[in-house]
């Protein structure tokens, strides 16, 4: 067996001792493994329905962040007069925290369409910056070369700037991950009235923390397998890079 | 002089009239750089020139400008008739670097001329062409990064060939290469030079590579960059790198660059 397979069922027993065994820890904030997957099981319908919930919020303001950032990141990064103009805006706006507008969001929109714009504002950032930065560095003698290959402004755009600066845009595709799943549980927990962070606040009113648990379990699956699914599509993209990517 | 055979005649006639070029100076202490000073220079159709001078001397400035990358200060630059003032696809260049696009395959990379030209359709099979001319077929979907220094610039070479360009500007294209390879690769670009009859000008540092290639060699001084000499190379091709008149061309340059240990006269 692996040793990892091994010693994540060590860790699950161990727990389980410590918990229902000898409960050394205080309920009901700490139930046994066997209490969590007892509520995982009991409130399935509702925790599907949550995650389904989170995943349409996430994915649209996705989405939404990252068209939004190609844009604005090409024509900052290519443009110096989108420079001049883009780039201190870019500078005062874009450090505040998505979590910090929730506020705001909550007069200007409806909930969900609030998360939805949280999340996109939230990766916005990170993948507008590193665009820019991608695109600003593209080797002087790509473009070159292209020139005398007969190439046109959007050769020079589409074909040699952005192909170029692909390895920096993934990097802030997970810089932005990170951030939209933070900025998500933040606006579900206060605002939003379904998903996996209001069901854990839900579940906590309730003192259910069986309930608490299994939802994390949940969200660690969830989170995981789309990270898992972003480093595939890195590694198909940067197919050509095969050999020279470390991370 | 020894008329070049081609199978083709691609090339296109090259001017270079009166062009100067300076650039501002990189702090207050120094002046501005005179990259080029009043220099003229005409190659014929499918003429292979080489310009050889000591670093500085504007040789690479000369080629960006014949390029259209850069704009001259003063003077004018003609192919054929027409004025020089933007890049184009007659005027193919390679660099020292092969410069292959690293997201592309290697065919990609060759076809890339005819995708910026928005032709690919209609000649997609001369990438096949140019494919087998440097002998790459059975890399034609292998990215950059699987190819050794010598195939990389094959590629480079074929990538600005497939314009078909009326002037091809090889700004050192050999220089990385080891010994062996870029004498293997003076062959394979002569033998596109004769298969195409393309204007051929290129830099430099190896004497023995200008004298083995070109038909005419220019030789130029930095501070300011200027043509100092010009020398006809008249031996028939494929030329001997050990016979007695390739080393009096050898001593000849020598001295006119002040390599020789003799002090000057």
């Amino acid at each position: 067996m692996c040793p990892i397979i091994a010693g994540a069922i060590l860790l699950l027993c161990a727990w389980q001792l410590i918990t229902s065994g000898f409960r050394l820890l205080p309920l009901p904030y700490f139930p046994s493994p066997a209490g969590v997957w007892q509520s995982l099981i009991n409130d399935r319908s509702v925790l599907l329905e949550s995650t389904w919930s989170s995943l349409k919020l996430l994915l649209s303001g996705y989405a939404l962040g990252v068209a939004i950032a190609l844009v604005t990141g090409v024509c900052i990064g290519w443009y110096p007069v989108a420079r001049y103009w883009g780039m201190p805006l870019l500078k005062i706006v874009g450090p505040i925290p998505a979590t910090a507008w929730v506020p705001l969001a909550m007069i200007l929109l409806s909930p969900s369409y609030s998360a939805v714009g949280l999340v996109a504002l939230a990766v916005w950032f990170p993948v507008t910056m590193l665009t820019i930065s991608g695109i600003a560095n593209t080797r002087a003698s790509y473009l070159d070369v292209a020139r005398t290959l007969g190439a046109s402004q959007s050769y020079l755009i589409f074909r040699v700037a952005i192909p170029a600066a692909l390895p920096n845009i993934f990097i802030g595709l997970f810089m932005g991950l990170g951030t939209s799943f933070l900025t998500l549980i933040v606006a579900e927990t206060v605002g939003v009235k379904s998903g996996l962070g209001w069901y854990v606040g839900w579940a906590q009113g309730w003192a259910e923390y069986g309930k608490v648990y299994a939802a994390l379990v949940i969200m660690a699956a969830f989170f995981s397998s789309i990270m898992t699914i972003l480093f595939k599509v890195r590694d198909r993209v940067l197919v050509w890079q095969k050999g020279t990517i470390k991370w | 002089m020894v008329a070049p055979v081609h199978a083709l005649a691609e090339g296109s006639s090259l001017a270079v009239l009166d062009v100067s070029k300076h650039f501002p100076a990189q702090d207050e202490a120094s002046g501005p750089t005179h990259a080029l000073d009043n220099v003229s220079l005409s190659v014929a159709p499918g003429e292979l020139v080489s310009l050889v001078g000591p670093s500085g001397c504007g040789k690479s400035t000369l080629l960006r400008l014949i390029a259209g990358l850069d704009k001259p200060d003063a003077g004018k630059l003609q192919v054929g008739s027409e004025t020089i003032n933007a890049p184009s696809a007659e005027r193919g260049l390679v660099f020292q670097d092969p410069n292959l696009f690293p997201w592309l395959t290697v065919r990609r990379n060759i076809e890339a001329g005819l995708v910026a030209r928005g032709v690919l359709h209609e000649k997609r099979g001369e990438a096949d062409e140019f494919m087998r001319l440097v002998g790459l077929e059975t890399f034609a979907r292998a990215y950059p990064h699987h190819l050794s220094g010598g195939m990389a610039q094959r590629v480079a070479l074929a990538r600005a060939l497939i314009n078909h360009p009326k002037v091809l500007l090889l700004d050192e294209p050999l220089g990385a290469l080891d010994a062996f390879t870029r004498m293997r690769m003076q062959d394979e670009v002569l033998r596109l030079w004769e298969a195409r009859g393309t204007t051929m000008l290129l830099v430099t540092h190896d004497i023995d590579e200008a004298i083995y290639m070109s038909d005419r060699i220019v030789i130029m001084t930095p501070r300011p960059g200027r043509i100092e000499h010009t020398i006809a190379i008249e031996l028939e091709r494929p030329r001997q790198r050990d016979s007695a008149a390739f080393l009096r061309f050898r001593s000849e340059i020598l001295q006119m660059l002040h390599f020789t240990g003799r002090a000057p006269a």
